[in-house]
């Protein structure tokens, strides 16, 4: 099994840096998931910790060992490409054995261990199949089990799921997470869909820029956020931000309504209260903190989303919870729940999270 | 725009005279061709320009190959397009594979280089390009005509190659190689056995332009032995210009190989013509 | 601590480069270097010799003469009239072929876009002068227009453009259109498949969304068709131009540059120097002349190409 260590990592085509001094240390059977907007750098770093991409500078290191310049088939390490990747002039059987058919393993230790991995992935009727002749969860099936049957020491995942869709992206979601606790295997992931980060991750990493924002459990991202970036990539539907300015324990928002915030605060220039739209509260005309008229409403089922707009403010987005009898242009009070306010700097770095209400 | 076509009948008339003149304009050579070949001797000059002959025969055909030195030249052909196609195949996928995988220092200059070689009149090198040849001694020899053909296709050949490989997913590769491939090893067990149809498909583009070329093989070539099929049948057709069942015969014999290609190829015409752009 | 991260990274830096430069900078090279050899060892060296070629005085009928000459050739070239007259020539050929093409090309793409019975074997008889060998085609048609044998003389005896079923390939003022009509047979597939490719990468949508919009069959053509192909039409053709003017090979054949040089274009001047005269300073002057006239027509090329493709 394998802990990574990646130290002040940098990656640069040409003259451009696109990524720096990336720092991160993976744990032996520790799943962790590179998360961001497209551009961010996550493919990048994916690939260079297989070996597919040069590094430009710093260390990586598997067990202690450096790697850097080591070839992709010496790091043994699987990957499970966003395309799948399955050759197409094999067959399932011989796509899930060539890893060993390049070591030179005999042919029925191939075939043994083959027909083994397929079975635990349902695939065992399908081994004379060609990639074309297989559907995409199939497809998608053999790229994991070619990467199982290595036995390798880390698994690495591409965006692995976004060609399916949604329904058995959920039942590949749960394979997947079935197959961590199985192997226990050191994972890497990537994606850009933050339900997959969430749901998967042990640790997830944000990624913008080409810096990490962020480290850190599903959890710790959702409720502390560092910076604005990850408050509003981590969360859906998008925390809301409102311009604030300071005030005597606490901020004022634009529209004059004054909250009160616990005293480790010390604002002294404008900035920005971040709330996700299930912090807020609804109550009936009059009754909040401030009054919003309701633009939108969606019935989602288990919940209904508002979309309101506040005079001074602007629109806001607010969830509740079940089914509520609202109309759009409904008048309707909004409090915040003030322990799940977030408060960034003008830089939109995070001064402070769950603040406690002062006053 | 097909259903309005369908309706209206003096679009249709139109459409079908359309057809009828391609088909006219691109066949009647050929079957012209073919006519004067098998009419025999003593009807040529009485139903020449007759559509149709009233009698036909194979003489004229049996009298070139066996009666004439054309099996040679058809031999000397056979083996400069079939060297020359396979060597430049070779090459121009190392090279294609270079273009259509890595990202290196020069690579711009050398594929300007290469579009500018499709450019140049290639007339221009003839006379360096004869005393060169002559210099090594290599004048009337079949190789230095494989050679010349070579360089003058690669670069053709190298942009048609790449564009195979450009259609084969990097992911494939790369695959291979997490999985403990060397990149030579995903060349050959992964890349190539994929881009098997276009190496076959630059193969027929190659050996349609050796078969086809003239100029060069006949300032390289003087000697009867060594000719090639078109300086053979253009020295046919100065010497005996009066035989014209037989030069038409001939004519239809250098045909076949680049039909039979022709058939072989036509699926990747437009990945041909349009990559390499300027060649014929 | 700075210093420390500092020299931690440039030894890792510089580890890196060496597998750097071996995938990037001589791998790709091991792949490439036969093709640059041979293109080196057989065009460029050659290419460069030939300039030499053109201050030289290299004729192999006059061996005792070799020399530099310096800028002899080029004044004879000056003086020669039949250079001027092949440069005339050249233009003709290559506008004459080129429009002919063309147009017919157009035609046959627009043609094969449309739905009808056998369009297969259709389109794989249209393209077959294409495969045949340019000197098959250049020798077919010279047999066509020659009188005793081929039907064309007579035919346009018939129609009334000839006085009498004469092979027009000996008339001075008609020659040229011999090898222009064989160069067009051979050149309409070239047209009419990179047309198609492109006339079939329009996407159908547009034309649906014209019909509703109510657009007539040639406001379609003229509207949303042309406009599509201008890219494409202009960079074939332009590239076409100098591939045709390059061709001698249908000239040689047909005519050998007669009667009376009224079918000479540069390049088959260029060959006939060579090859019949073995004067191979004179024809690499002509040569140069050439390739200047290309690298000018090159340069403007590329310039409009800049123009049109945007994308």
């Amino acid at each position: 099994m394998a802990r990574m260590e990646i130290k002040n990592l940098m990656k640069r085509y040409g003259q451009t840096e696109v990524m720096r001094d990336i720092n991160l240390d993976i744990k032996d059977g520790e799943f962790i998931v590179l998360v961001g907007p497209s551009g961010c750098g996550k493919s990048t770093l994916l690939r260079m910790i297989a070996g597919l991409e040069p590094i430009s500078g710093g260390e990586f290191l598997i067990d202690g060992l450096r790697m850097n310049d080591m070839r992709p088939r010496d790091r043994d390490i699987a990957m499970v490409f966003q395309s799948y990747a399955l050759y197409p002039h094999m067959d399932v059987e011989r796509n899930m054995g060539f890893s060993m058919e390049i070591r030179g393993d005999d042919k029925i230790k191939r075939k043994q261990r083959v027909l083994e991995a397929a079975k635990v992935l349902g695939l065992e009727n399908l081994l004379s199949r060609y990639p074309k002749e297989l559907s995409g969860g199939q497809r998608q099936r053999v790229a994991m089990g070619r990467a199982i049957i290595r036995d390798p020491r880390a698994f690495l995942f591409d965006e692995p799921l976004s060609n399916l869709d949604a329904s058995l992206r959920v039942e590949m979601r749960l394979e997947i997470a079935r197959l961590h606790k199985r192997l226990g295997a050191t994972m890497v992931y990537v994606t850009h869909d933050q339900v997959e980060a969430l749901t998967l991750a042990d640790r997830i990493v944000v990624l913008e820029g080409g810096n990490i924002q962020q480290v850190g459990s599903p959890l710790e991202l959702y409720e502390r956020p560092a910076n604005r970036f990850v408050a509003q990539f981590i969360g859906s539907p998008t925390m809301n931000i409102i311009p604030v300015s300071p005030a005597k324990n606490g901020v004022t928002l634009a529209n004059g309504t004054k909250i009160s915030l616990s005293d480790m605060l010390d604002l002294n220039a404008a900035a920005e209260l971040g709330i996700r739209p299930e912090h807020i509260d609804v109550l009936p005309y009059g009754t909040g903190d401030f009054d919003a008229e309701s633009e939108v409403v969606e019935h989602l089922g288990s919940d209904t989303n508002l979309f309101v707009r506040v005079d001074g403010i602007g629109p806001l987005m607010v969830r509740v919870h079940g089914n509520v009898p609202n109309q759009p242009g409904d008048k309707i009070g909004l409090r915040f729940q003030l322990h799940n306010t977030h408060i960034f700097s003008a830089d939109g770095q995070s001064l402070g999270q769950r603040i406690t209400l002062a006053a | 725009m097909s259903d309005t076509t369908r309706r209206n009948p003096m679009l249709m008339m139109g459409k079908s005279a359309a057809i009828t003149f391609y088909l006219t304009f691109a066949l009647f050579p050929l079957y012209w061709l073919l006519k004067i070949a098998l009419t025999p001797d003593r009807l040529i000059f009485t139903e020449g320009t007759n559509l149709a002959p009233s009698e036909i025969t194979f003489s004229n055909f049996t009298s070139v190959l066996f009666k004439t030195d054309f099996l040679s030249y058809f031999g000397n052909s056979l083996i400069v397009s079939l060297g020359t196609a396979a060597v430049t195949t070779v090459i121009a996928a190392g090279a294609g594979y270079a273009f259509s995988r890595f990202h290196f220092s020069g690579k711009k200059i050398i594929i300007a280089v290469m579009l500018i070689t499709q450019m140049f009149p290639l007339l221009m090198i003839i006379a360096p390009i004869y005393k060169i040849i002559a210099s090594f001694g290599l004048l009337n020899s079949l190789s230095s005509l494989i050679i010349v053909y070579t360089a003058f296709n690669i670069p053709f050949a190298t942009f048609l190659m790449q564009s195979f490989f450009d259609g084969i997913p990097r992911d494939l590769e790369e695959a291979a190689m997490m999985e403990g491939c060397t990149r030579f090893q995903a060349l050959r067990k992964v890349v190539i056995p994929l881009t098997l149809p276009g190496l076959g498909a630059t193969l027929g583009f190659v050996f349609t332009a050796a078969w086809s070329e003239l100029l060069f093989a006949l300032m390289l070539i003087s000697k009867n032995d060594t000719m090639t099929f078109p300086v053979g049948l253009l020295t046919f057709v100065s010497k005996f210009s009066v035989d014209w069942g037989q030069m038409m015969a001939a004519g239809v014999l250098a045909l076949i190989p680049s039909c039979l290609f022709f058939i072989f190829i036509q699926r990747y015409l437009v990945q041909g013509l349009t990559s390499g752009a300027v060649k014929g | 601590m700075i210093a420390n991260t500092h020299t931690s990274v440039t030894s890792g830096e510089t580890r890196a480069r060496r597998s750097f430069y071996w995938r990037y900078m001589v791998e790709p090279y091991f792949y490439l270097s036969p093709a640059l050899i041979l293109i080196g060892v057989v065009m460029l060296v050659p290419l460069i010799v030939g300039i030499s070629y053109s201050f030289q005085s290299i004729a192999l009928l006059k061996p005792f003469d070799t020399g530099w000459v310096g800028l002899e050739n080029y004044a004879a070239l000056w003086d020669d009239r039949k250079f001027w007259l092949a440069l005339e020539n050249t233009f003709r050929w290559t506008i004459g072929s080129l429009s002919l093409q063309f147009l017919l090309g157009l035609g046959l793409a627009l043609l094969l876009n449309t739905q009808f019975r056998g369009k297969r074997l259709f389109q794989a008889l249209v393209f077959l002068p294409w495969a045949v060998p340019t000197f098959l085609s250049a020798l077919t048609w010279a047999w066509l227009f020659n009188p005793v044998i081929g039907p064309l003389p007579h035919w346009l005896h018939d129609l009334g453009l000839l006085s009498e079923p004469y092979n027009i390939l000996g008339d001075p003022d008609l020659a040229i259109w011999g090898p222009i009509t064989a160069n067009v047979w051979f050149g309409v597939p070239f047209f009419a498949i990179t047309l198609l490719a492109a006339l079939q990468s329009i996407p159908s949508e547009l034309y649906e969304a014209a019909e509703m919009d109510g657009a007539s069959a040639w406001q379609c053509f003229t509207k949303i068709t042309l406009p599509f192909l201008a890219p494409m039409i202009a960079i074939t053709v332009m590239l076409r131009t100098i591939w045709i003017a390059n061709f001698a090979d249908m000239i040689y054949v047909m005519t050998g540059g007669g009667p009376a040089n009224s079918t000479q274009i540069l390049s088959s001047y260029i060959f006939t120097t060579a090859f019949r005269k073995l004067d191979f300073g004179y024809a690499s002057a002509i040569a140069v002349a050439l390739l200047g006239l290309l690298l000018i027509y090159a340069v403007i090329l590329l310039f409009v190409r800049q123009k049109l493709v945007k994308v």
